[in-house]
């Protein structure tokens, strides 16, 4: 994240008052400003606001297909919110996209963090090279990869499966991932693990060419031992980074709507729905529009927590003058 | 290095390094080789890993494939129309803020912020149904608002953040020796935004490129105006087992943004690209 920082800008204030009559029919000069954002605002409003606004609302209705057309949808308070808690199911789907959050950001900050490490330790060229493919991975669009990991996990001719048969796991001959739940949760994590890592690895090794190499001598020479200088002065040094790395990419489990969507649906059963894909599923797919619009709004109050914690990250981090 | 096996000390690393490597490049070496195999190597139970014989039927495939070439232009028409009203509209503002002094700024930074953090894998079910009762459901004007919406905040950012590196010096001479404001603006300091510009623009256009769910559930009726994405991703239902074709078809919709990444190595790596692009 570059930490822009406000520049003063060193400007005379004009008079409060443009002489009149010299611009007429443009706004006065103060109103600049007001009428450079407002195109920004006006999209927000209508775009952002209008709809989350409409969420809410029909969240607090009751809205079906029926209502969808004629339009006429009746308050019914929190009833929805009532169902939707009172449903096993919802519970299950709330669980599950808590354990995908946690494994996927776990492996995610893990894998990074080491691989920001290592780049770190490379000579010229080997960096170069570890930085373009992580770039090129980061840079596969998410359906293209979707589909090309269905392709390497494809059950007959997918080369997972012919390599771990080669290797003489011969159970794994035709397995079929898609087929099996806790498979097709796996394949989902690695890919979304995968396409995660190259950002996650790079913002963190940008952080880490920061840490001067002084104090890296300093420590050396104190005999401090590798994992020594990791906790106390790498992290250290890493952590306003790393700690905006990890709510961002908590933030972002909720995409990996798309992956999930085009790779399997949330199936097999319910086995890889989690809350953003069964609130699509409900409304738009059994016309329950109220009780999908409940599961969206009681996903973005679980966001905001984390959101919280991933601005206040980033204005300390504007804040500081570096 | 203070080891005297500086050589075998560093083979760890070096090993670590190769693995990273060749688990980044091997899901999109393996899409592109499969793309170029014959079909009789793809399915047969002996995998090579590098193609025994070169094919490009596959592209032909793909390339003739039913409505290819309405839907590429339907993404590139829906991109372009999003990415340019973004930067015109994130340009007035970035020029707002990182030039002019007024009251409200920071709010307005602030709500710039929090709009780049908008939570839109659940803003679906509103935006279907307020483009249902508008009337805008199957067009593509109106994917071309919501990639516009996606890419703003993003693009206000990362120009405020390339304008506040040009002094505003610079203008203020051109203003002393007779320009406007606005003339200043233009003569001056946009030449020196352009690469700024064209990186801003290069992402939100990939970002625009890749988006699925909007494409996927806004369009619905009218499969004319389906976007490559969701073309690709229903590909399997229209080829069936044809795997050579799939992959020519992935590797067609990844190529633009693959090279784009390339090229933009150096923005991509520095962090500038952080929290903006990421599919």
């Amino acid at each position: 994240m570059p930490a822009v920082r406000e520049r003063p800008v060193p400007r005379v204030h004009r008079p409060p008052k443009a002489p009149p009559g010299r611009r007429s029919g443009r706004p006065p000069r103060d109103l600049w400003p007001y009428a450079l954002i407002a195109p920004a605002i006006g999209g927000m409003l209508c775009l952002l606001v209008h709809p989350l606004v409409r969420a809410v609302v029909i969240s607090l209705q009751d809205f079906r297909l029926r209502q969808l057309i004629s339009g006429d949808a009746e308050f019914v308070g929190l009833r929805n919110y009532r169902t939707l808690l009172s449903d096993p199911r919802f519970w299950e789907v709330t669980g599950r996209t808590f354990v995908f959050m946690a494994v996927n950001v776990t492996l995610i900050m893990v894998i990074s963090t080491l691989v920001a490490l290592m780049t770190e330790r490379l000579r010229r060229v080997g960096r170069t090279v570890v930085l373009c493919s992580l770039v090129l991975a980061w840079a596969m669009p998410v359906v293209a990869a979707t589909t090309v990991f269905q392709w390497l996990f494809h059950s007959e001719f997918g080369i997972v499966n012919q390599s771990l048969t080669a290797l003489g796991f011969g159970s794994f001959d035709r397995y079929p991932w898609f087929a099996n739940g806790t498979a097709s949760f796996t394949i989902l994590v690695v890919l979304i693990v995968w396409q995660s890592v190259p950002f996650a690895a790079v913002t963190l090794y940008s952080a880490l060419t920061t840490v001067p190499a002084e104090l890296y001598e300093a420590a050396r020479l104190d005999g401090a031992s590798g994992s020594r200088v990791f906790r106390s002065l790498t992290f250290p040094m890493l952590r306003p980074i790393f700690m905006l790395v990890f709510s961002l990419e908590v933030i972002w489990t909720f995409k990996a709507f798309v992956q999930i969507w085009v790779m399997t649906r949330g199936g097999p059963g319910d086995a890889t729905t989690i809350l953003p894909v069964y609130a699509v599923q409900t409304a738009l797919s059994s016309q329950r529009y109220d009780l999908g619009s409940a599961a969206s709004m009681i996903t973005v109050v679980l966001m905001s927590g984390v959101l919280v914690l991933y601005f206040r990250q980033m204005f300390r981090q504007e804040d500081d003058p570096r | 290095m203070t080891s005297p096996h500086p050589r075998i000390r560093r083979i760890p690393l070096n090993a670590a390094a190769v693995v990273t490597v060749v688990v980044c490049l091997f899901p999109v070496y393996w899409m592109i080789s499969t793309a170029f195999k014959p079909s009789r190597d793809i399915q047969s139970a002996e995998p090579r890993l590098v193609p025994y014989s070169w094919t490009l039927d596959h592209f032909r495939r793909a390339v003739q494939a039913d409505g290819f070439e309405l839907f590429w232009r339907n993404s590139v028409l829906v991109t372009l129309g999003a990415v340019l009203l973004s930067l015109v509209v994130a340009l007035g503002a970035s020029f707002a803020v990182a030039r002019l002094r007024w009251k409200g700024r920071r709010q307005f930074m602030l709500l710039v912020f929090v709009a780049q953090m908008a939570p839109w894998e659940s803003l679906i079910i509103p935006v279907y149904i307020i483009s249902r009762d508008t009337d805008m459901l199957d067009r593509l004007p109106t994917l071309t608002l919501v990639y516009f919406m996606i890419t703003l905040p993003f693009t206000i950012v990362v120009l405020r953040g390339f304008l506040a590196t040009i002094p505003p010096e610079l203008e203020e001479a051109a203003q002393v020796d007779g320009c406007t404001r606005t003339g200043a603006f233009v003569k001056v300091a946009l030449p020196l935004l352009a690469p700024g510009l064209m990186a801003t623009s290069l992402f939100g256009f990939i970002t625009a490129w890749n988006e699925f769910a909007y494409a996927n559930f806004l369009i619905i009726k009218q499969q004319d105006n389906r976007t490559l994405p969701v073309w690709l991703s229903s590909f399997q239902n229209t080829f069936g087992t044809d795997w050579g074709a799939t992959m020519a078809a992935s590797t067609l919709f990844a190529l633009p943004a693959l090279v784009i990444f390339l090229l933009l190595q150096r923005h991509v790596t520095s962090g500038f690209a952080a929290g903006a692009v990421k599919g």
